[in-house]
Order: C-alpha cells, then structure tokens, then sequence
C-alpha cells in the first residue's frame, strides 16, 4: 500500500486544484439536505404510525388521516387486551431467553474446538454449520413437523403432556439449530485470534480442555458474545415462520404471530394494529438503541469476518 | 509461531496446535461432547429434514396415515408442478422480481448512504440510526405496520389521492407495494454491511488517488469499491439468499395469494393448508432448496476462503 502511494505522490505534479471552499460548503449543505431528507422519508412509516395509534379510529375516519386531534390512548390498552400481550410476552421469553443461551453456549462450544484444534473435518463442519442458517426453513418444515409430533414430551416438559409439537420446547431447539450455524462462525473467526501461547501456558498449568474453555476463551470472547447476544434476542424475538407453523394453539403464540388477533375479518381498525405493532416493536428498538454498537457489530462480524 | 512454547522446551515435538492423540481421556470426552452435541443439533433438525424433504417429493402422502401410507411416484409432482400447477409460474415470477427489485433499489442506494456517511459528518449518527431503526424489526411486523399506508379504507395513499385502490389486496399493485416495505427494511442492512467494509478500507489508498487527482466519485469506483470485492459478493449473495427465501411480510398480509405468491408460500400453503399434499409441497420445497444450495454453496466459498487448514 504505501509503495502505491508514495508512487502516487512523485507522480503528482501537475493536477486541478483543489475545489474552492465556497464550492465545498455548497456541496456540503446539498449533501446534508440530501441525507435529512432520506433520513425523514425513512422514519415517517414509524412516526406516522406512533401518531396514528394515538388517535382514535373515529376522528380519523371523519376527519381524515391528514387532519390532527383525537389523541387517546385507548389503542394501546385495547391493543393489549384483545391481543393477550402480557401472557405473549411471557411465551416469548420463554422461547427468546433458554434460545439465546442455548445457542451461544453450544456455538462456543463448537467454535473453541473448531478453533483450538486442527481436525480434518473442521472446515467441513463449519460448511455444514454456516449453510444450515441459510437453508430455507419451509423445505424443513414437513419433516420436523412430523418429527416432532412423534415424538412425546414427560409431563413435567409439557403440562399439555402432549408432544415436542406445539411446545415451547420445540422452538427453542429449531431457534437454536437455525441460529448455532451462524454463532459458530463468528466465534470461531473471533477464537483463531487468540494467540495459541495461552493455551500452550495453560496446558503446562495441567488445565484441562473444559477450564481452557471456560476459564481462557470465554473470557476473552466477551465482545462476539455481547455482539451475538443482542442480534439473537431481536432475531429469535422476531422468529415468525416456525411460530406460526408449530404452534398449534392460540395461547401460546409468541409476541409477533399474536399481532393477527388484532385483525378483524371483515374490518381492521388500523390504528389499532398500529398500537399493537408499536407494542410489538418496543422491545427490538430499546435493545437497538441502548446496544446499537453490539447490534452493528454482530451483524457486520458474520459479513467482513473482522 | 511459538517455536519455544513451552510444549515444546519439554521435549514433545513441538506442533503448535494440539492433537486429539495427546489429550487425555477427559479432554478427549469434553472435546467429543463439544462438538456432537451441536452437530447432532444442526443435522438432526436442519440438514436430516432437509433431506428428508428431497426424499418425499417423490412420494404421495396425506400425512395423516403413518409411514407406510407413502406412496412412490418418482417424479411425477415435478411433472405436475410444471404442468398443471397454476400458481407456480406466477410464483417463479414473483420471487424474480423480488430478486431484480432487491438489486436495483436498496442495494445501490445502501451503497450510496454507506458512502456519503462514512465521512464524518454532523449529524452522522442521527442519519445512520434513521436508517438501522427497520433492521431491527420484523419484517412481519414491518407488513403489520405499513397497513397504516396501505389500507384501502383508512390508508394514508388513498386518503391522499382519493383513490380506492387496496393496496395490499389488489392483485397488479401487491406485489409492488409489499417491495416498497421490503426496501425500506434491506436499505439499512445494505448500508450496514458496507459501513463495515468502508471502515476496513486502508485510507492510504484514498489518500493516493486523491492526490493522484482522483475526484470523489472516480475514488469510489475505481479504488474503493474494488477493494471491497468481498463485501460485494457477500451482499450480493445475501440478496439472492434474501429474494429466494423472502416470506413473512407476504404470509401476513394475505398467505401468499391473489398477487403474491411465492414459492415459499406454495411450500406452507401445501403442506399446512386444509389439503395437506405432502409429497407434491416436498416437490416445491425441492425446487426452492436445488435453487438456494448455489448461492448458499457460493456463500461458504467466500465465507470459509481464508481458512488454511
């Protein structure tokens, strides 16, 4: 790189000027004006909803959309009612959090051992982990769906006594299976930095693999797994596909799919369904604003392996 | 690397790494369970289905008998689904569409605001939130949200233009108006990745070609964006990956009918519908994985290329 640049630099003789300042201010105010203008074109869908679900269905209906007034809170409490969020969001949590720990603790698993030692099917089992998150999950579905309903729970899994079917049960292992891939190359990427003498000191204390695992790597993984844990809580929150399709009965819908009982069927109040889908969307954007940095880096750290 | 690690100062022959043959037999169960229990996870519930779906698209099967109630037909639900299955051209068209309404809009424009904010600018991180905010969402919830627009009776389009159109139900404006919503949430993820990979850039090449004389925009596409050849085609995957498996927005707005099928949806339709056709939904599924495994092949390729093992 900087034999090119210092090339670049002799071979500089005679070239433009640089633009005049009053030019560059231009160019900057255009720039700025540009970007806000975006930037409002692309908060507006969520502005004009939080606006929307203050206000009630019949000023908008005779007034109009564009008009201002009716402000009430109804919506919100409605929307919390008719969609049972409280019992919603406790179904979620019971997928979303047993999820994110199941599935950062058996990545880094994998990903240690990926890592730490060189095995002849280490970059296969990584193929074969990496494409398993990207494979489409309605292929899956006719085989799981059997698989699950053949296979029974103990009562005390399940007060149902039913089967993996329509258990929290079986989200949080297809959330884990689906989200396992895509950890264990994060981390995986991350470990290969870690210098090998550490472990070589480590090995002459007598430590063992486990206390490597625990005591060495994890410690040092702090990053990628506050980056990864704030990614898969919103994924796994937002998980819709096997919700839908694995959960038989109504009451134990997690948070998103129960955004339908909002909708009538012959007619939907969409202020309502405004209310719900902010409801809904609260959790995600708290995480997002309180940890935009881990969110950021999760996702860029599976793209540009940094 | 490490040629006097201790390891080696005791006289084993000093390999760097260890080796399964020196480990001790409770190392060797703790690495064994490390790695089988999540690999019988993901084969057992991602890539055992997954074959499995190849294995009855050949049958015929309600799924309500057991097992032996499969009937093999070889391919005559590929045949069928060619033939005299409707909705799958639209389907094929749709998910193409899909594709091409991906490259053209929020990718070129991803790159574009990646560009302009990775100067630092007043205000960066106010724009830059503005456009992460849908990532973080849903995109069924993004479909939810947008019927505020798009609804006939209480939209914000019809209430503007007087219109009467259903946005969402009128089968020649759907498929545009659920891409709209789709863009709005893949512009900010375009933009993510390559803030990334702008950040990753050595500034000595910039600072090169600008004294070379470069303007602004020739930097970009004749150094930058060059440079950043493994972003590219990890976004470009990534749309392909993105347009073939696109499903939730459309499953909410109307289970992929009338104007938006998919190819994802005919999978869910027949398979989870009142006429559960197991082995021709299979078929479909079939179809949708043969198609995804290339970009998915092209994906570890990049992915995995610097892995000198």
């Amino acid at each position: 790189m900087s034999g090119l640049a210092t090339d670049a630099r002799t071979a500089t003789v005679n070239r433009p000027p640089r633009p005049a300042p009053v030019n560059r201010k231009a160019r900057r105010r255009l720039l700025h004006g540009f970007l806000i203008l975006m930037s409002l074109v692309w908060l507006f869908p969520l502005l004009y909803a939080v606006m929307n679900s203050l206000r009630s269905y019949e000023y908008t209906q005779d007034n109009g959309y564009l008009s201002l007034g009716g402000w009430t809170f109804d919506n919100y409490t409605t929307a919390w009612e008719r969609a049972g969020f409280a019992g919603k969001f406790v179904n979620t949590l019971y997928v979303t959090v047993p999820g994110v720990l199941l599935t950062l603790f058996l990545s880094s698993c994998m990903a240690f051992v990926l890592a730490r030692f060189s095995f002849k099917l280490n970059l296969t089992l990584l193929g074969v982990f990496l494409a398993a998150n990207l494979l489409p999950q309605q292929a899956l579905l006719i085989p799981l769906y059997r698989m699950f309903r053949e296979i029974p729970l103990p009562e005390f899994m399940n007060a149902d006594g039913g089967t993996l079917l329509n258990s929290y049960w079986a989200l949080i292992l297809v959330n884990t299976a689906f989200q396992t891939g895509f950890c264990t190359f994060v981390l995986s990427n991350y470990m290969k930095t870690i210098p090998k003498e550490i472990y070589e000191s480590a090995m002459v204390d007598g430590a063992s693999v486990l206390r490597q695992y625990w005591q060495l790597t994890l410690p040092l993984c702090r990053p990628p797994l506050a980056a990864l844990a704030t990614l898969q809580v919103t994924w796994i929150y937002n998980e819709f596909f096997w919700a839908t399709v694995l959960m038989q009965t109504g009451d134990k819908f997690p948070i998103t799919s129960s955004l339908n009982n909002l909708r009538g069927q012959i007619f939907t109040d969409v202020n309502l369904v405004a209310a719900g889908s902010l409801i809904v969307a609260l959790p995600p954007l708290i995480v997002f604003f309180v940890l935009q940095r881990q969110f950021v880096s999760g996702l860029t750290l599976g793209a540009t392996k940094g | 690397m490490a040629v006097d690690s201790p390891v080696a100062v005791r006289g084993r022959k000093g390999r760097p790494k260890a080796r399964a043959a020196r480990m001790s037999r409770g190392d060797r169960i703790a690495v064994t369970l490390m790695v089988a229990v999540p690999t019988l996870l993901v084969l057992g519930l991602v890539w055992v289905p997954g074959i499995l779906s190849v294995v009855l698209s050949f049958t015929r099967w309600e799924g309500i008998g057991g097992v032996d109630t499969i009937e093999w037909i070889g391919t005559e639900n590929y045949t069928n689904i060619f033939t005299i299955y409707p909705p799958f051209e639209p389907a094929v068209t749709h998910n193409l569409i899909w594709l091409v309404v991906l490259f053209l809009v929020p990718t070129p424009l991803g790159v574009l605001l990646a560009v302009l904010l990775d100067k630092e600018l007043k205000g960066g991180r106010f724009y830059q939130s503005a456009f992460f905010i849908p990532i973080v969402l849903s995109l069924a919830l993004v479909g939810f949200m947008w019927q505020l627009i798009y609804s006939r009776d209480q939209g914000l389009i019809n209430d503007i233009t007087g219109g009467t159109t259903d946005w969402y139900g009128d089968q020649d404006v759907n498929l545009w108006a659920v891409l709209v919503a789709t863009c709005w949430k893949q512009t900010g993820y375009v933009m993510l990745l390559y803030l990334a990979g702008l950040k990753a850039v050595d500034p000595s090449l910039r600072e090169a070609s600008a004294i070379d004389g470069a303007s602004e925009t020739q930097t970009f596409f004749r150094v930058v964006f060059p440079v950043m050849r493994p972003i590219n085609v990890i976004v470009l995957v990534i749309t392909f990956i993105e347009a073939l498996r696109a499903f939730e927005i459309v499953w909410v707005v109307n289970k992929g009918r009338n104007g938006l099928e998919l190819i994802s949806t005919l999978v869910t339709n027949n398979i989870v519908g009142e006429a559960s056709r197991i082995g021709f939904g299979s078929a479909l599924a079939t179809i949708m994985l043969a198609i995804l495994s290339v970009f998915v092949v092209m994906y570890l390729r990049i992915a995995l290329r610097e892995e000198p093992r």
